[in-house]
C-alpha cells in the first residue's frame, strides 16, 4: 500500500490564504487604534474633570495602598477559604435538593414539598438578610458554648442561599438528559437511584458545568458579604484601613483583588464552554 | 420446548386511546417470535409491557410462569432477566462502548470489574468490536452502536431478548451487519421476541410471525403461513403495503 500524497495547495487557495492574512492584519490595526483612541479620550476627560485630584487623592493613593496591603491580603486569603468551603459544600447539598425534586410517586410529597419550599424561601430572600439571621440566630440557640468564627456562620449562609440557585440549575440538567436513558438504564435493571448516580447525574453535570462555573463566579464575591458578621476578611480588613487613613484606596485595592481572583474562573468558564460547543459541533460554525 | 413467556388479555389505554385491546401471546424457550404491523398498533408497548416498563391496565404477563404483572414484584430483577434493545440505541454517552456493556453485570448482577470486562471484551471480540472498547459511542457509525447496544442487552445472560424496531434508525447500507448479528443469536438459541420491520429477515429468521392490528392479534402463524398464504383480508392488505414481496425468502427474489 503506497501512502497518498501530502496535500500540496494550490495556488488558487495560496492566493485565498494571502488575502486572508491581510484581512486579518487590517482588522487587528483598526481594532488597536480605536481601542487607543477611546482609551485616551476617557483619560482626559476625567483627568480634566474639576474634581479629579481630589478624587485621586482619595480613592488612588499608592502609599496608602501599600500600608493597607498586608492586611487587606490576609482578609482575602479568608475570603479564599470560606469560598473553597462553601463551594464544596453547595455541591453536595444541592445535589441532594434537586434529587429529592426529581423523585415520583405520592410516598416522597414531603421531601419534595421541602426541597421545593427550601428552593422557594432561599432564592427569594436577600443574602445579606440570611447572612444575618444565621449569624446571629444560630449563635442565639446554643447549641455551643463559644459563639461559632464569624467565618463559619458566613459560609452556612452562603451555602444555604447559593445552593438553592444550584439545585435548580442541576435539575435543569436533570431534566434535559433524554428520557430515553433513563428507560435504557431501568431496562438493564438498575434501580431508580443507581440509574440517577450511574447515567443519569453524569450527563447532567456535564451539561450545566458552564452554568455552574458561572455561579461559582458570582459565589466568590459575595463571599465578600460575610464582612458584615465581623469576619475579618477582605472587605472588612479594608474598611478598617479606610477607618484608619482617612482614604478610600483599600476599598478600590480590595475590589481589584476580588477582580483577580475572579479572572482565572471566568477564563476557565469561558475555555470550557468553547471546547463544549467545539465537541459538540463539528463542522461549520456560524 | 418449555413456555417462557406467556402473555393474555393485556390491555393498555394511553389517556383515551385504547392501544392494547386484550392480547395473548406465548414465546416457547429458543423460539424467536416476530411482531408484525403497522406504526401505531402497539408493538413497541407490547415490548415495553412485557419489561414492566410500561404499567398495564388489566391482563397478566407471566415470565417463565411467574406473575411478574403482579403489583408485588420488585421490577428490577425481572428487567434484570430480559434484555431490550432501542431503536435509538440508547447508549450512554459518557461511558465507554466496555463499560456501557458491564454496567448491568457490575451493577446489577454484581460481577466483579475483571469478570465483567472479560466476559464484554468477548462479546466484543465475536461482533469485531473489541478495538473500539475504549472508544465512546459517538465515535462509532450507527451500526456499529446497535451491535453494541445488542451486546449490552446480553452481557448479562438475560433469558429472554426484545428487540424494538433495532433496524429502523440505520442507514440502508448498515441494516444487514445488525441482522446478521440477530440471526447468529436466534441461531445460538436465544429466545428472541422483535418488533420489525423487515419482512424478508422476518420470514428467514423467525419461528412464528404474530401480526399485531388495531391492539389485537390478528393472525398468527408460521412464517410460511403469516407470508405465504395470509387467512386474514387485513393481513393480506398490511402485506401488500409494506411490500409484501419482500417477505418472500431471498432465493425466490431473484
Amino acid at each position: 500500500m503506497t501512502a497518498p500524497a501530502p496535500a500540496v495547495p494550490s495556488e488558487l487557495e495560496l492566493g485565498r490564504r494571502r488575502y486572508r492574512r491581510r484581512q486579518t492584519a487590517r482588522s487587528v490595526l483598526v481594532a488597536a487604534a480605536s481601542t487607543v483612541v477611546f482609551a485616551l479620550v476617557v483619560w482626559l476627560t476625567l483627568v480634566n474633570t474639576p474634581g479629579w485630584a481630589a478624587v485621586q487623592g482619595t480613592f488612588f493613593d499608592p502609599s496608602v495602598a501599600a500600608r493597607a496591603w498586608p492586611r487587606v491580603f490576609q482578609g482575602l486569603l479568608l475570603n479564599l477559604t470560606v469560598l473553597v468551603f462553601a463551594a464544596a459544600g453547595v455541591l453536595v447539598v444541592s445535589i441532594v435538593i434537586a434529587t429529592l425534586r426529581t423523585l415520583r410517586g405520592p410516598v416522597f410529597f414531603p421531601l419534595r414539598a421541602i426541597a421545593a419550599g427550601y428552593t422557594d424561601v432561599f432564592r427569594g430572600m436577600p443574602l445579606i438578610i440570611v447572612l444575618y439571621l444565621v449569624g446571629f440566630g444560630i449563635p442565639g440557640l446554643g447549641f455551643t458554648d463559644e459563639r461559632p468564627p464569624a467565618a463559619v456562620l458566613g459560609t452556612v449562609a452562603l451555602v444555604l442561599v447559593y445552593s438553592a440557585y444550584v439545585s435548580e440549575v442541576f435539575r435543569a440538567g436533570i431534566e434535559a438528559v433524554h428520557p430515553s436513558q433513563r428507560l435504557a438504564a431501568r431496562s438493564l435493571g438498575l434501580s431508580h437511584a443507581q440509574s440517577m448516580r450511574l447515567v443519569i447525574l453524569p450527563q447532567a453535570v456535564r451539561k450545566v458545568t458552564p452554568a455552574l462555573m458561572n455561579d461559582l463566579v458570582a459565589m466568590q464575591k459575595d463571599v465578600g458579604l460575610i464582612s458584615v458578621l465581623g469576619a475579618v476578611d477582605a472587605v472588612r480588613a479594608a474598611q478598617i484601613e479606610t477607618a484608619a487613613a482617612f482614604n478610600f484606596t483599600p476599598y478600590v485595592l480590595a475590589g481589584l483583588l476580588f477582580v483577580l481572583l475572579a479572572l482565572p474562573l471566568i477564563r476557565l468558564t469561558d475555555w470550557y464552554t468553547a471546547r463544549m460547543r467545539r465537541r459538540e459541533q463539528m463542522g461549520a460554525v456560524v | 420446548m418449555s413456555e417462557l413467556l406467556r402473555l393474555s388479555g393485556i390491555r393498555k389505554s394511553f389517556g383515551d386511546r385504547e392501544v392494547l385491546r386484550g392480547i395473548d401471546l406465548a414465546v416457547a424457550e429458543g423460539d424467536v417470535v416476530a411482531l408484525i404491523g403497522a406504526s401505531g398498533s402497539g408493538k413497541s408497548t407490547l415490548l415495553r409491557v412485557v419489561n414492566l416498563l410500561e404499567p398495564i391496565d388489566d391482563g397478566q404477563v407471566l415470565l417463565g410462569g411467574e406473575d411478574i404483572s403482579d403489583p408485588r414484584v420488585k421490577p428490577d430483577p425481572v428487567r434484570a432477566r430480559i434484555g431490550v434493545v432501542f431503536q435509538h440505541f440508547n447508549l450512554f454517552p459518557h461511558l465507554s462502548v466496555l463499560d456501557n456493556v458491564t454496567l448491568a453485570s457490575r451493577h446489577v448482577l454484581r460481577r466483579s470489574r475483571g469478570d465483567a470486562e472479560r466476559r464484554a471484551l468477548d462479546l466484543l471480540e465475536r461482533i469485531g468490536l473489541a478495538e473500539h472498547a475504549r472508544s465512546y459511542p459517538d465515535r462509532l457509525s450507527g451500526g456499529q452502536q446497535q451491535r453494541v447496544a445488542i451486546v449490552r442487552a446480553i452481557a448479562t445472560d438475560p433469558d429472554l431478548l426484545l428487540l424494538d424496531e433495532v433496524t429502523s434508525a440505520l442507514d440502508p447500507e448498515l441494516v444487514g451487519e445488525v441482522l446478521e448479528l440477530v440471526r447468529e443469536l436466534a441461531r445460538a438459541g436465544t429466545t428472541i421476541l422483535m418488533a420489525t420491520h423487515e419482512m424478508a429477515f422476518a420470514r428467514d429468521v423467525a419461528d412464528r410471525v404474530v401480526f399485531l392490528d388495531g391492539g389485537l392479534v390478528a393472525e398468527e402463524g408460521t412464517p410460511d403461513e403469516v407470508f405465504g398464504s395470509p387467512r386474514e383480508p387485513r393481513t393480506r392488505e398490511f402485506l401488500a403495503r409494506v411490500g409484501g414481496r419482500t417477505g418472500l425468502p431471498p432465493a425466490a427474489e431473484t
